[in-house]
C-alpha cells in the first residue's frame, strides 16, 4: 500500500548561481510524478508556497558566506531530517571560496563603491563547516541522475547508490579514448569525483575538476604529469583552484603547485 | 494620515533571493525598494590574475539559468580584445547553442515561473492538476531546449564545450541534423505556447519604458549588433559605459543601472522586441500577429506573449542553422599570440537581456580587470518603477493583496537575482541616487 502521508522536501539557496536547484526543475520527465509523491513544502524559485516545516527532506544549495546564513542554516537543519548539500558551492565552498586565500575586505572595495553596505564573511565554507550533513551530491552543477537517484532512495527508505571514485574511472568504462594518452591533454579526471559522466572527455577536453576531489585520490601526485603535458605551475595552480578551491585535497593540490613555483 | 509599509519578505517563483519593500505615506508612495540579499560572491575582484582562456567558465557560474549568455559575452569580449574574427559555421554554432538557452530559459518563466499568476495557482505543480496538458507541453518543451544545449555544450547548465575561438569539438552534420524531429516538435509546440498565452487574462497597464537592445543588421540580435534605444540612442558596444552607468543603493547587494543623466530603463524580450520587429523569423511574425502584439507591447503582463513569440523564433532559427550547417575545419579559430596589454567588450543578449563584459589583460593574457553588467541590474530600476506606479493605481487594497499584485509585476520581468548580486564596479557614481 502506498504511504498515505507523502514526504515533505524542502528547497533552499545559499551563496550560489541557482543551477543546482534548477537542476530539479530540469527534471523534465520525472518533475510531475516526483510532486505526486512528494510534497514539496517550501522551494522559492518554484512556488509561492511555502509551509514552515519540519520536512522530512532539505535539499541545500550554496555555500555559508555571510553572518545571517551562518544562523539560517541551523534553523533549517533544526526542521529537517534529513538534509542533502546539492553542488560544489554546498558541499566544497564553491567558486566563491577564492576569497578564503585573500583579503576579503580588499575584495569588497574592488567591487564595491560603499562596501559598508555589504556584509559578508571572510570566507565561504561547505554546509558541513556548520551543521551536520546526511548526504553530499556532488559538481558544479550537480547531475540530474544522482539527484534523482538520492530522491528515489529517500522514498524508499534506502541508502542512495552514489559511486565515490574518480571521473577516469568512469571514462574508462564508458570506452572513451584518453585525451591525455591520445592527445597529451591535460586532464584532472585520475583525481576528480565521478558523477558528471566524463562529459568533458567525450567532447576532447580534459576534466577540470568540477565534482572536486575523489575520495582517497592524491591530486598532488598528478602535478609531475601535468607538468609533463606542458602545464606551467601557474596554470596547474589555478586548476585545482576553481570551483572547489577549498576541498581539501584541491587546496593541497594547489599549494603543492605554488611551492614547486605557481602563480605569484 | 496613515503610513503604510507593504513587505514581501521572499519574492518567489524568481532566480534568486530578494524582498520587497513599498512604504506609503497617506497616499503617497515614499518608496520602493527592491531589496536583493543574495549575499556578494566577488566575481570581478577574482577573476583579476587569472587566464584570459578561464574566464568562460569562471563566468558561466555566475548564472546557472543563463551560463552561454556569460559564455558567450565572455569569448566576445575577450576575442575582440585579442583581435580575433570568429565566423562562419563556428559563429552559427554559438548562435545555435544560444537557441537552446533561450528556448530553455524562456519557456521555464512562461510555464513554471509566470504563468500561474495568470491563472490562479501558487505553482507550475498545483496548475498540473488542472491543466496537465499544458504544463506537460511547457515541460516538452524546454526538454528541447535543454538537449539542444546538452548536443553542443555537453550539458545544459554550466556547458563545458565553449572555449575562446570556439568549441572542444563541433558536432557533424548527422548528429545535428538527428536533432531536427526535436526541432520540428518543439516548433508545434512553441506556437501552441503563443496561442495559449495570448488568450490569458492581463490586467491593463501601459508603461513608457525607455526601451534598450542590441540591433544587428540582418539578424534578430544575440551575439552580435549596437546598442540602440526606443529613445535614439545608437552607438556601438565599446562605448556602452558613455551612455550606462551603475549606481550603489544601501538596501541591496546589487548595483542600479541607469543613462548617466538620465533615468531607468529596460533590457530583455520586451526591449528587442520593439526594437526588432522587422527582423523576426516568419512563423514568430505570423504568431505576433496572431496574438495582436505587432508593435512595440508596454504592457508588462503581455511579456510572456513576446517571450513565447521568441520561443518560436529561436526554434525557427535553430532548424535554418542546422540545415545551412558545414563542419569547420577546426573546432576553434586559436589565438593570436598574446600582446603585452589588450582590452575589449562585448554584449550579447542573455534571455534576460543585454550582458556587458569588458575585460583589461595584461602580460601573457592575465586578466587585470574585469566588469561584468547583468540584464537583472539594469532592469531593477525599471522594475521598481512598475511597481510604483502599480501601488499609486492600487492604494485602495489591503496590504496582502496588494503585496501579491506587487510580486506579480516583479516576475512580470523575469528578474534573475542571482545575476544581478555580482555586478559591480569600481568607479561608482557619488551623485546622488535618482
Amino acid at each position: 500500500m502506498p504511504d498515505p502521508v507523502r514526504p515533505s522536501l524542502a528547497v533552499w539557496k545559499f551563496a550560489s548561481c541557482d543551477g543546482c536547484q534548477l537542476t530539479l526543475l530540469d527534471c523534465e520527465d520525472e518533475l510531475l510524478p516526483i510532486a505526486d509523491r512528494v510534497e514539496i513544502a517550501t522551494f522559492h524559485e518554484a512556488t509561492s508556497r511555502a509551509v514552515d516545516g519540519p520536512y522530512d527532506v532539505s535539499l541545500v544549495e550554496g555555500s555559508i558566506s555571510t553572518p545571517d546564513d551562518a544562523v539560517r542554516i541551523r534553523e533549517i537543519r533544526a526542521r529537517s531530517r534529513l538534509l542533502v548539500t546539492i553542488g560544489a558551492c554546498a558541499t566544497a565552498g564553491g567558486i566563491q571560496a577564492l576569497r578564503n586565500f585573500a583579503d576579503v575586505e580588499e575584495f569588497r572595495r574592488v567591487v564595491y563603491a560603499r562596501p559598508e553596505y555589504v556584509r559578508t564573511l571572510a570566507t565561504s565554507t561547505p554546509i558541513s563547516a556548520h551543521v551536520p550533513v546526511d548526504f553530499e551530491l556532488r559538481g558544479c552543477p550537480i547531475d540530474k541522475g544522482q539527484l534523482l537517484e538520492i530522491l528515489g532512495a529517500v522514498l524508499a527508505h534506502r541508502a542512495p547508490n552514489l559511486p565515490t571514485d574518480s571521473v577516469c574511472i568512469d571514462c574508462k568504462r564508458r570506452g572513451r579514448v584518453c585525451v591525455t594518452v591520445a592527445h597529451g591533454t591535460p586532464c584532472l579526471g585520475p583525481v576528480t569525483h565521478t558523477g558528471c559522466g566524463a562529459i568533458c572527455p567525450g567532447f576532447h577536453r580534459g576534466c577540470y575538476g568540477c565534482f572536486g576531489p575523489a575520495e582517497g585520490a592524491n591530486p598532488a601526485g598528478l602535478l609531475p604529469k601535468l607538468e609533463t603535458l606542458g602545464m606551467a605551475p601557474p596554470a596547474v595552480e589555478r586548476l585545482f583552484q576553481t570551483f572547489t578551491a577549498a576541498a581539501p585535497a584541491f587546496r593541497a593540490a594547489g599549494e603543492a603547485a605554488r611551492a614547486r613555483g605557481g602563480r605569484p | 494620515m496613515t503610513d503604510r509599509t507593504i513587505a514581501v519578505d521572499y519574492v518567489a517563483r524568481v532566480e534568486g533571493e530578494g524582498a520587497l519593500a513599498v512604504r506609503i505615506s497617506g497616499r503617497a508612495v515614499e518608496a520602493v525598494e527592491l531589496n536583493i540579499f543574495e549575499p556578494p560572491r566577488f566575481f570581478e575582484a577574482f577573476l583579476r590574475g587569472r587566464d584570459f582562456a578561464e574566464a568562460p567558465d569562471i563566468t558561466a557560474r555566475i548564472c546557472g539559468i543563463c551560463p552561454v549568455a556569460y559564455q558567450m559575452s565572455a569569448c566576445h569580449a575577450l576575442e575582440r580584445a585579442l583581435g580575433m574574427r570568429v565566423d562562419g559555421p563556428i559563429r552559427d554554432l554559438r548562435r545555435l547553442l544560444y537557441c537552446g538557452e533561450w528556448i530553455e530559459s524562456h519557456v521555464l518563466h512562461i510555464y513554471l515561473l509566470h504563468a500561474p499568476d495568470f491563472l490562479g495557482y501558487p505553482d507550475a505543480l498545483r496548475l498540473a492538476r488542472d491543466h496537465p496538458e499544458a504544463v506537460k507541453r511547457g515541460l516538452r518543451l524546454k526538454q528541447v531546449g535543454n538537449r539542444l544545449m546538452e548536443l553542443l555544450g555537453g550539458r545544459a547548465i554550466h556547458p563545458i564545450n565553449v572555449r575562446i575561438g570556439g568549441f572542444y569539438r563541433v558536432p557533424s552534420r548527422e548528429e545535428l541534423f538527428a536533432f531536427r524531429p526535436q526541432l520540428e516538435e518543439a516548433l508545434a509546440l512553441a506556437e501552441a505556447t503563443v496561442r495559449w498565452v495570448a488568450d490569458f487574462p492581463f490586467p491593463d497597464d501601459e508603461e513608457e519604458y525607455d526601451f534598450v537592445s542590441l540591433r544587428h543588421p540582418d539578424e534578430y540580435p544575440m551575439n552580435e549588433g549596437e546598442v540602440v534605444s526606443s529613445s535614439g540612442v545608437r552607438l556601438p558596444v565599446d562605448r556602452y559605459e558613455e551612455v550606462f552607468e551603475e549606481r550603489q543603493v544601501p538596501y541591496s547587494t546589487a548595483l542600479h543601472s541607469v543613462r548617466r543623466g538620465g533615468g531607468a530603463y529596460l533590457v530583455g524580450p520586451l526591449a528587442r522586441f520593439a526594437l526588432n520587429q522587422d527582423r523576426l523569423s516568419p512563423r514568430a511574425r505570423v504568431l505576433a500577429r496572431e496574438a495582436g502584439v505587432l508593435g512595440p507591447v508596454r504592457n508588462p503582463y503581455r511579456s510572456i506573449v513576446v517571450r513565447a513569440i521568441e520561443v518560436v523564433l529561436a526554434v525557427e532559427e535553430a532548424l535554418r542553422l542546422i540545415d545551412g550547417y558545414r563542419p569547420p575545419d577546426r573546432p576553434f579559430a586559436p589565438p593570436p599570440p598574446l600582446p603585452a596589454s589588450a582590452a575589449g567588450a562585448a554584449i550579447t543578449e542573455a534571455p534576460r537581456g543585454m550582458l556587458y563584459h569588458r575585460y583589461r589583460l595584461g602580460a601573457g593574457g592575465r586578466i587585470d580587470e574585469a566588469k561584468i553588467v547583468a540584464p537583472t541590474s539594469q532592469n531593477q530600476g525599471r522594475i521598481e518603477e512598475d511597481v510604483r506606479h502599480l501601488v499609486e493605481r492600487s492604494l485602495d487594497l489591503d496590504d496582502a493583496a496588494l503585496g501579491d499584485r506587487c510580486e506579480k509585476a516583479i516576475r512580470n520581468h523575469d528578474p534573475c537575482i542571482s545575476c544581478a548580486t555580482h555586478f559591480l564596479r569600481l568607479d561608482v557614481s557619488r551623485r546622488p541616487g535618482p
